[in-house]
Order: structure tokens, then sequence, then C-alpha cells
């Protein structure tokens, strides 16, 4: 069968799609694929059936898993760029206006002497979202290419950017709860900006473009497709 | 095809390999052999112990969100918020998305869980499926990635230390009852409800 991987053992391994077999994607249920045909593309046409225990339209990988993932996160993409330009919150006092964006935000906690802070939210604001943009255009890009290469590193990393996405909304609740506490009339207020807006909307575009790319097309490709 | 019955088998989500089921003795983890993904684990608590667990979280959620979460202080003028004025000042402040977004996934989704989770657990008690068993669980399945407590607590700090530069901080009930609940959450991030689907007796196909 297979010639990747190297291991035997992984080889001998059966995948539900060689053995007629389909896993309920809500509630994990083993079902025969009825409607038989041997489309691994992910189309999920003419896929019409339902799972006997949760009446889950069943389908053998989740329908237009490359375009839905590719649009979503070409979409969020375009929304990151304007959340990471524009302010994100406008810290105003007395006599100055200050307005912050992510990056200005990181390094005023570092300035102010909360290296380990700066480095959670660098991280949550900046490098997990860039890991996901990066990470699962790699992953489209080699899956639709059947390619063989580091697979298991790739499911991985999958899992990982699945795993992490959420945590990029952590900016978005500083603002607001900044937002909220920060309110002394004239002293001091704190006020959101649009950059806000647009980082919440391209956090939940990264978390729907995960959610609709199919893990298991990472595994599809020419080698084990005999 | 294959010999075994389709519900002694196991299909790994991440990568469509086809398993055998088998029973797995306390804190076993069943692992993908092909990608290396969880297949399942064993549960350590019983329904039982689950239900008093969420009702804990219950419990403590409401604190958090009836509690203000902090205080400032500034020249003797003090000014906290709960999650709720929180929701409602980014509504006022024109950042509505933001609005509904912490609104969802730290109010209603976290809430709607709960409820849901309760329901079903205390049907599953005696081994019966809840009244609206299955939208339910299709539900919960739905709803799972959108629950962002832990990440407002963290978020929280963060706000916490900024604000500390300019302002004196109190922490109020709120913040501690958010720490509980995180912890709470973490417990229950490691069962898999789909258990509940063999658990219980339901309409076999």
């Amino acid at each position: 069968m297979g010639r990747d991987s190297g291991a035997g053992e992984v080889n001998a391994l059966p995948r539900a799609d060689e053995l007629g077999l389909i896993g309920c994607p809500v509630c994990g249920l083993v079902c025969r694929n009825v409607a038989g045909d041997k489309r691994l593309d992910g189309d999920g046409v003419d896929d019409a059936m339902a799972c006997p225990r949760c009446n889950t339209a069943l389908q053998r990988r989740k329908p237009n898993s490359y375009m839905r993932t590719w649009a979503l996160l070409i979409a969020a993409f375009f929304l990151y760029i304007p959340a990471n330009l524009l302010p994100i919150m406008r810290t105003a006092s007395l006599n100055t206006i200050d307005d912050n964006t992510i990056i200005s935000g990181v390094v005023e906690l570092w300035v102010k002497g909360s290296p380990g802070l700066a480095i959670i939210v660098f991280t949550a604001s900046i490098v997990v979202p860039m890991l996901k943009f990066l990470a699962l255009s790699m992953l489209l890009v080699t899956s639709q290419r059947g390619s063989g290469w580091a697979r298991l590193q790739r499911a991985k990393l999958f899992r990982l950017v699945e795993f992490i996405g959420y945590w990029s909304m952590l900016d978005v609740f500083v603002v607001a709860l900044l937002t909220a506490l920060v309110r002394f009339s004239v002293l001091s207020r704190v006020e959101p900006l649009p950059g806000v807006i647009f980082f919440g909307l391209a956090v939940v575009l990264t978390m729907l473009a995960s959610m609709s790319f199919d893990p298991r097309l990472i595994w599809d490709g020419r080698d084990t497709d005999d | 095809m294959t010999k075994a019955s389709p519900a002694s088998l196991l299909i790994c989500k991440h990568c469509d390999t086809v398993y055998r089921r088998r029973l797995l003795v306390r804190g076993e983890v069943a692992r993908c052999a092909r990608c290396k993904a969880e297949l399942e684990r064993h549960h350590p608590l019983s329904v039982n112990s689950l239900l008093a667990l969420l009702l804990t979280a219950m419990i403590v959620f409401m604190q958090a969100n009836i509690w203000p979460i902090v205080t400032l202080g500034l020249n003797g003028q003090y000014s906290a918020t709960t999650l709720w004025g929180m929701i409602i000042t980014m509504w006022q402040q024109d950042a509505q998305v933001v609005s509904v977004l912490a609104a969802c996934t730290l109010f209603f989704f976290p809430m709607a869980k709960m409820l849901m989770m309760g329901w079903l657990l205390w049907f599953a008690r005696r081994g019966r499926r809840a009244p609206g068993f299955v939208p339910l669980m299709v539900g919960l399945h739905r709803i799972g990635p959108w629950t962002m407590s832990e990440v407002f607590v963290l978020g929280a700090l963060v706000a916490v230390v900024k604000a500390h530069t300019y302002f004196e901080v109190t922490a109020d009930p709120g913040i501690y009852a958010y720490a509980v609940l995180t912890l709470l959450i973490t417990i229950f991030s490691g069962v898999d409800l789909r258990l509940l689907w063999d658990e219980t007796a339901g309409p076999v196909k």
C-alpha cells in the first residue's frame, strides 16, 4: 500500500475510507458508507447520509474544506492588517491622549516592568495569529498537492493551531475590561478604537478557518491513495 | 468486510484510521498509532462526581458574574466593573462587535454549556437519556470551542498589571471566582462527553 513514513506497522493501519466506513464527526459512531464513492477530494457531493445516532450529516471529508479554509483564512488576514496598524485603545487623561496599537501595548508592558506578561500578550496577539496564518497556509498547500512530507509533524502542528487559537482573544478582553474600569470622567478614560474590532473579527475568522480544515486531508495524498 | 460490529470500532477523527475499541484502565489514554492524536481516555470521574463538579461550577460562575472583578482607585475616586458592566460599556462605546463576542463567549455559551451538561448528566445518573438528548449533545459539540472564560482570566490579569501603573488596584471577589472557575474548566476539558452516548440507553440501530 503506502510508501510513506517508513514504519511498517503504520502502513498496516486501515483507514476508514478504505474499509467503506465513516466516523460521525459529532458522536463518533462508526457507520458504513453506503454511498460508497471513492472520492477523496473532500467535496462532499452526494454524500447525503445521516448518522443513525445523532442525525449529523455524514461526509467522508468536511465539505469544500480547502475552499472554505482558504476563504476564511484570507478574509482573516485582511482583517488582521488593520487590526495591527490601527490603534486598539485610547487612553485619555487631563492633557494627554495616547493611542495604543497591539505592538505599543506590548512594548509598554515590557518597559513598565512586566516582561513576563509582555511575552504572554505578544505570544497571544502576534505569534499565535501569525503561526495560524503560516501553518494553515502550509497545511493547505501541502495537502492540496498530496504531499507525503512530514505528515506526523503537520498533523501535530494542526492540533496545536486548533488548541491555541482562541487565546488570541486575550487583547480584546484586556481592552474591554480597561474600558469598563478606567472611567474617571475627565481625569482618566480608556476608549476602544476600531483596531480592536478588526482584531476580534480576525480571531473569530481564524478559528472558523481551522475548524473548516479537515486534518484527514493531510493523510489522504497520493502516497496512500491506492 | 470487517467482522467486528461498528460499535466496537473507533475511528481517529484526525486521520481516519480505524481501531478496535478496547476497555481502558484507570489513567490510560489511547493514542492513534498513525497521527498520535488522542483517541479515547479513561474517565476516572463518575457521572455523579461530574454532576457535583458541574453544580460547583455553576455556583462559582454565578458568583463570577454577580461580583465586581476589580476596583480601580484614583485620587479617592473608585471605579469597579462586573462582566456585564464590561459588556454594556463596550456596546455604548461603539464596539458592539466586541460586546457581542464577550457576551457570547463569556456568558451565554458557558452558561448554555453548563445547563445542557447538567440536564444530560442528571438523567444519565439513572442511565437514561434526557429529553432532547440528541439535539443537546450535538449543541454541546458545536459550542464547545466558543467558550473563553479562561482567556478572560488571563486578560483580567494583564488589565490589572496595565492599570497598576496609574491606579490603585483592588481585587474583588469576581476575580477569585473566575480563578476557581478556570480550575473547574480545566477539569472538565479532560472529559469527553461522548461517553454519554455509550453509557445511556437509547434506541439501538
